[in-house]
């Protein structure tokens, strides 16, 4: 995350609410496949808007949130900058292209989906994209391999959640405080 | 119909609040509500929209629109979008001002610790519910499976590995 050194991040340019949103347009325009790495290119390298540190203390807060974190980076910048306008500015710009392309997507899923050919493309790319989502899955479970803590915990959240197919509101009201208290107590 | 709207509307206010870890960890919650409680599609279809939102640009979350498009045209894309990201955008908003007081306290990465097994679980069941409902034939799952292998062991763009799956799929083989 630190690749680029402080030094080289020092100005600091606070945006408007329109460079706000033309900015995260952008951003949403480009990202395929994962907004991150464009993210901090775009805030901290290209605009100057934040330094290399303070992307990575408020990527941070946002990984540490609800909600997907380039969605609340956007929404934690604009509000930083600009208040509520501002957050209003980034996300809208943010997901403003992304919907309208999705959509058009969707259209053209929904009238061709009967058709043989059409039907035997989007179950090649659904499969693909599962494909994506097992690697992503392999990638962020990767690091837990020797924390028998950590695999006890995820397991019990796959049967619970894949194979039982139990609700994700109690799951998580009993698996994320037990994690959490284990946690505590294995560190003290 | 604008029963249909509410019930989007609480289903993706809750979902908001519940994604700690991002948005794949709701895929299974959201699934199983428009799937198995309201049967407003097929677990199939669900995946094909998934990947939609997969192959088009920006966050990763545009699923969203595109299941409020498929229940209820624009207005459910409306709903879906504000309940989705209004509630934890709200949480955002509070949580900076907090930040920087909260920031150094021990508890904060104990907390932190404690949900990222919690994440690596949902990510890793929303994988198996995503694989189960769209590779069901042996083409589809030599499909998943490559894609897999090769964007786990290989720097190979996303993009590029959706674009194959699509190409091999429109060959038809292997598929019903």
């Amino acid at each position: 995350m630190d690749a680029i050194p402080a030094a080289q991040t020092t100005k600091h340019v606070a945006p408007d609410v329109g460079e706000l949103f033309t900015g995260f347009f952008i951003l949403g325009l480009s990202g395929f496949g994962g907004v991150l790495p464009l993210a901090r290119h775009m805030m901290v390298e290209k605009r100057g808007w934040l330094t290399g540190a303070e992307f990575t203390d408020l990527l941070g807060l946002c990984q540490f949130l609800p909600g997907g974190n380039i969605i609340n980076m956007s929404v934690a910048v604009g509000l930083k900058f600009r208040g509520i306008p501002g957050a209003f500015a980034a996300i809208l710009g943010l997901i403003a292209v992304p919907t309208a392309v999705v959509i058009g997507l969707g259209v053209i899923y929904g009238r061709f989906a009967d058709d043989p050919v059409v039907r035997h493309l989007f179950g090649g790319l659904a499969a693909a994209a599962a494909g994506l989502l097992i690697s992503t899955a392999i990638k962020i479970a990767w690091p837990l391999r020797r924390d028998v803590l950590g695999l006890f915990i995820g397991a019990l959240c796959v049967l619970a959640i894949a194979a039982f197919r139990l609700p994700l509101l109690p799951t998580l009201l009993t698996l994320a405080p037990l994690s959490i208290f284990l946690r505590s107590r294995q560190t003290s | 119909m604008s029963a249909t709207l509410v019930t989007l509307a609480l289903i993706f206010a809750e979902l908001s609040l519940l994604a700690f870890g991002g948005g794949n960890t709701i895929l299974p919650e959201m699934q199983r509500q428009v799937v198995d409680v309201h049967h407003w599609m097929t677990a199939q279809e669900f995946g094909a929209l998934f990947a939609l939102a997969q192959a088009a640009p920006g966050p990763n979350m545009m699923v969203v629109p595109l299941v409020g498009w498929h229940v209820a045209g624009f207005s459910g894309v409306l709903v879906t979008s504000l309940a989705k990201f209004g509630p934890s955008s709200l949480v955002t908003g509070f949580a900076l001002r907090l930040w920087e007081r909260f920031k150094d306290r021990p508890w904060r990465r104990t907390v932190q610790a404690g949900l990222v097994p919690v994440t690596a679980g949902l990510v890793t069941a929303s994988a198996v519910v995503i694989t189960h409902a769209s590779a069901s034939s042996w083409g589809t799952i030599l499909i998943a499976v490559g894609v897999a292998i090769a964007t786990t062991a290989t720097r190979i763009h996303p993009l590029v590995a959706l674009a194959a799956g699509a190409v091999l799929g429109l060959s038809g083989i292997g598929q019903p």
